[in-house]
């Protein structure tokens, strides 16, 4: 019985046989988990060293502080001031739960609603809590030393004028870059350069710790405009109450300083309020006085008149034979509204005579009329630069036939944006020399280019003075104490091939005073409805309103002190 | 001075014998409890950093320690005889949960593991992770060994019902520790050879079928593991948050605290299933060492105890208990190290949480008992 083992021998040889081999299982195993761990903590250190890295440092920009818009005097247009959002990590601040009504209060809320804020985004490690807070407000918040609650510095640019400076200025995207207008055309002078900071970043891409400064941001510079902010409140007021009283669908008014070439105002209607995002639809934040164009009508014919008298082919007294009353040029009949007969150069732009005008074009010399108005600045974008500018239409003279030059005589058959109009009339108003417009204050006045002589120009403005009188179509246009030179326009809109003989567009641009012209202005009102739709009962009274009022802001003297009623003497009677 | 010397040594020596009397009458192991409280203390030490330096949290972790070494206590004082006899109790009752939880449990996160009794939530197959080894070992100690076919299939039924129950809960993790709690006891009760090449042959053949058993999420994960950049951001983001973490540390580590994938939380489930990571990304190579030591030293003590047991039941058990053990080490490591799929298992005493920690110090307690008592019973 020896040589046979117990059972219990048995199992106790089997169960080492086996423990042994589960010793040599765990040794392989435990080999395999040494290995793993040098493969990748020895071997494989430095790539995954890397990766690591790669995942939490990171090179963050510092913001820079968007330079300011001021008008000219230094009147603030749009500023970036610092706001603060505060955000907090609900599993931090949820440790501290009795903190949450002093939390509430610093942010002027109940606690209910933190309480439900907090507890419905547990999962979330990044809640925020409050925007835009003024700085200060949120150093209260942060002087609370609750933790779990962050400040996040950002920049807020702000219009203080809203709507009234809102399509000049245009407005910045999200990332603080300009979008439109002013803020885009002078994006380089007004971003700066974000700095550059190397930090650490949590999974949220979170920011954790600070680690250096690679690069100070440089602060962009302020951009001083040439607008005059209280003549644009009043050109906006103004087109504002005209666009109501004629329901009309839009409007602009341009005022340009003749003396400098700068844009003293520019106001649209549709308007929109920059500091609300909510109104960015393009048919509101559109500049349609740069960017949208119009057939100018009439407006048009005092520049005809100057080419006529700058080519030698006219002369100031030069009377013009209208009877009768219509002229045929192919076969188009074109036509006055009454027979104005034999009259003056005066008379025909104090009536409006398309007949006139049709003779006077018809003889003059083709590119000689087309260098004028080109170098009025027709068919080319004005050298303001405003983004998205419309350069009209304005076709090369060889094109022409005879006619597109009668029509274009009258202002069809060519198109210009506002902002031209007003480019041409400041031409005019400088004595026939053409300084660059724009937008930036100028010191000292810009040498232009001489488009007609002095002498033409003298000429025609005094003719203009006759379209702001009784016997003109552009009474409504006057100003009190000054002379106004100016011209009426009603354009047929053109649409789908022809013209609607129902939708107008109302005009009326001038200079003033017309003895020594300051200020060129262009009103345009885009289909007034109600019955009046005449440029001289339209656009003529916002002229009157905007330009009168800009004149005695700037303090320019009167030339027409014979309408001004006498003084009365006034005592002044000593107080008791 | 010789004299004071002398002593001085058996002063050292009575007091020495003092706690080897209170060791050996509350039937506790000297070094398998120093090297557990290592590992708790490891554990803290670790897990401070791992939860982000938050204090209530490791509090919480102090007590749950706290109520499993009292459960540790417990079980080392119940005289083996009676674990052996109530072993078929525990595993009905198991069972019976195992059913109620599949019918009334509440589903929490995808998963329905969980039984509400009153204010206590637990999961009926943390307790199987004792009672399936310990009813397997009830089922064979009593038959010839090595089993015959008839008995083998018995006690493998035994094991793969619970096993079957806790993957369709779903947890995989579970699952595979309770099926090789039991499958350790078949095997160390001396399953035939020819038997364990046939399985090495079906195997294969078996994961396939097993395959098609397996939750969307779970074939995922084993996908993943072959390649983890398929889905970076996905089903991929652990395994390579976790190797980088591990990487990036390097033969020193980052230093405590100091772990960029850890703290700034790249790495998911740090303080739980991926504290590993988190000990390679700050204690580095050595850090990993010195716990992969401090695991075998557990291990191959826990092995010696099952190996001195006489008694069949208590050397079936304390074997399984033992490489029960090494399996959690295996496989969160062996997870967590980007060589084994992702598995819900924890890395045994240091991942923070409260049942495993009480199940497996409960296991060991178990385990000291049947030492203590390995000369007494037989009877």
């Amino acid at each position: 019985m020896k040589w046979k083992r117990t059972e219990a021998e048995v199992q106790s040889r089997q169960f080492g046989l086996r423990a042994t081999l589960v010793v040599a299982a765990i040794a392989i195993c435990g080999v395999a988990i040494v290995a793993r761990a040098i493969d990748l903590q020895v071997l494989k250190h430095g790539f995954l060293a890397e990766q690591g890295a790669e995942r939490f440092m990171r090179t963050a920009p510092i913001p820079a502080h968007r330079g300011p818009i001021v008008d000219r005097f230094g009147e603030p247009l749009a500023v970036s001031t610092p706001v603060d959002t505060v955000w907090v990590d609900p599993r931090e601040l949820t440790q501290a739960p009795e903190q949450f009504a002093r939390l509430a209060k610093a942010l002027n809320r109940d606690k209910a609603w933190l309480t439900r804020r907090v507890t419905s985004n547990l999962e979330s490690r990044y809640l925020v809590l409050a925007r835009q807070l003024q700085p200060d407000e949120a150093a209260k918040v942060e002087a609370l030393g609750i933790p779990g609650v962050y400040l996040e510095r950002e920049y807020r640019r702000y219009y203080p004028a809203g709507e009234v400076t809102g399509h000049l200025l245009g407005f910045t995207g999200s990332e603080d870059q300009g979008q439109e207008g002013l803020e885009l055309a002078f994006e380089q002078q007004l971003a700066g350069i974000d700095g550059a900071k190397r930090v650490i970043q949590d999974r949220m891409g979170r920011f954790v710790e600070n680690v250096d400064s690679i690069r100070a941001p440089r602060p962009g510079a302020e951009l001083v405009t040439s607008l005059d902010l209280r003549i644009q409140y009043l050109a906006y007021r103004e087109l504002k109450g005209a666009i109501q009283e004629f329901r009309a669908r839009a409007g602009s008014v341009v005022l340009v300083d003749v003396e400098t070439g700068e844009v003293l105002a520019m106001v649209n209607q549709p308007s929109f309020n920059p500091n609300d995002r909510s109104q960015f639809d393009v048919a509101r934040y559109r500049n349609r006085a740069a960017t949208d164009i119009f057939e100018p009508g009439s407006t048009i014919k005092p520049f005809i008149v100057a080419a006529g008298l700058q080519s030698g082919k006219l002369r100031a007294d030069s009377v013009i034979d209208t009877n009768p009353g219509f002229i045929k040029v192919g076969i188009k009949l074109i036509e006055d509204k009454h027979n104005l007969g034999a009259v003056d150069l005066a008379t025909i732009l104090a009536k409006s005579s398309n007949v006139g005008m049709t003779q006077i074009a018809l003889a003059l010399d083709r590119s000689q009329l087309w260098n004028t108005l080109t170098g009025l600045g027709f068919g080319q974008v004005t050298p303001a630069g405003f983004p998205g500018e419309s350069a009209g239409l304005l076709s090369h003279h060889s094109h022409w036939r005879d006619i597109g030059v009668a029509t274009m005589s009258y202002g069809y058959g060519l198109s210009v944006t506002p902002l031209q109009l007003a480019q041409a009339y400041a031409t005019l108003g400088a004595y026939g020399e053409r300084r660059p417009l724009t937008f930036t204050r100028v010191d000292a006045p810009p040498s232009g280019e001489r488009v007609f002589d002095a002498r033409v120009a003298k000429d025609v403005i005094g003719m203009l003075e006759r379209v702001v009188t009784r016997d003109g179509t552009g009474i409504r246009a006057s100003v009190q104490g000054y002379r106004v030179a100016g011209k009426t326009g009603t354009a047929w809109k053109s649409h789908a091939g022809g013209y609607s003989t129902d939708r107008y567009m109302a005009v009326f641009a001038g200079v003033v005073p017309a003895k020594n012209p300051r200020l060129a202005a262009v009103v345009m009102i885009d289909e007034p409805s109600g019955g009046r739709f005449y440029g001289g009962e339209v656009a003529a009274p916002v002229f009157s309103a905007v330009v009168g009022g800009a004149l005695r802001l700037l303090a320019v003297p009167p030339d027409d002190l014979s309408a001004v009623p006498s003084a009365t003497l006034v005592q002044a009677v000593p107080a008791r | 001075m010789a004299e004071f010397y002398e002593d001085s040594q058996s002063s050292a020596r009575r007091t020495l014998s003092a706690s080897g009397k209170l060791l050996r009458r509350l039937h506790l192991d000297g070094p398998l409890l120093a090297l557990l409280a290592a590992l708790m203390v490891f554990s803290l030490f670790v897990g401070y950093s791992a939860s982000g330096e938050n204090l209530t949290r490791w509090i919480d972790q102090v007590q749950r320690f706290g109520v499993a070494v009292v459960a540790m206590l417990v079980m080392a004082q119940l005289p083996p005889a009676w674990l052996r006899r109530i072993s078929p109790v525990i595993y009905g009752l198991g069972i019976a949960m195992l059913l109620l939880v599949t019918t009334i449990g509440p589903v929490r996160m995808g998963a329905q593991r969980w039984l509400d009794i009153g204010p206590i939530s637990f999961q009926p197959s943390e307790l199987m992770k004792l009672a399936v080894p310990m009813m397997a070992a009830w089922y064979l100690h009593e038959r010839p060994l090595p089993p015959s076919a008839k008995h083998l299939a018995i006690a493998l039924l035994i094991i793969v019902v619970p096993a079957g129950l806790v993957i369709e809960q779903p947890d995989l993790g579970t699952g595979l520790l309770v099926a090789s709690a039991g499958l350790f006891v078949v095997f160390l009760g001396g399953l035939s050879w020819w038997l364990i090449g046939a399985g090495a042959v079906v195997a294969p053949f078996a994961a396939w079928i097993g395959w098609h058993f397996l939750h969307d999420y779970q074939r995922q994960r084993v996908l993943t593991l072959l390649d983890p950049s398929q889905d970076p951001l996905g089903a991929g983001y652990h395994i390579i948050q976790s190797m980088i973490a591990i990487g990036s540390g390097g033969v020193f580590g980052k230093g405590w605290t100091n772990g960029s994938q850890a703290q700034l939380e790249f790495l998911p489930e740090r303080s739980t299933d991926f504290v590993f990571a988190v000990i390679g990304e700050e204690l580095g190579l050595l850090g990993q060492g010195l716990l992969l030591v401090l695991y075998l030293g557990v291990i191959g003590r826990a092995l010696y105890m099952a190996s001195e047991c006489q008694d069949t039941f208590a050397r079936l058990v304390s074997g399984a208990f033992a490489l029960t053990f090494f399996v959690y080490v295996f496989v969160n490591a062996g997870m967590v190290a980007g060589i084994l799929p992702v598995v819900g298992v924890p890395l045994p005493l240091v991942s923070y949480g409260g049942t495993s920690a009480v199940t497996l110090l409960a296991s060991f307690g178990i385990l000291m008992s049947l030492y203590r008592h390995r000369k007494l019973v037989g009877s």
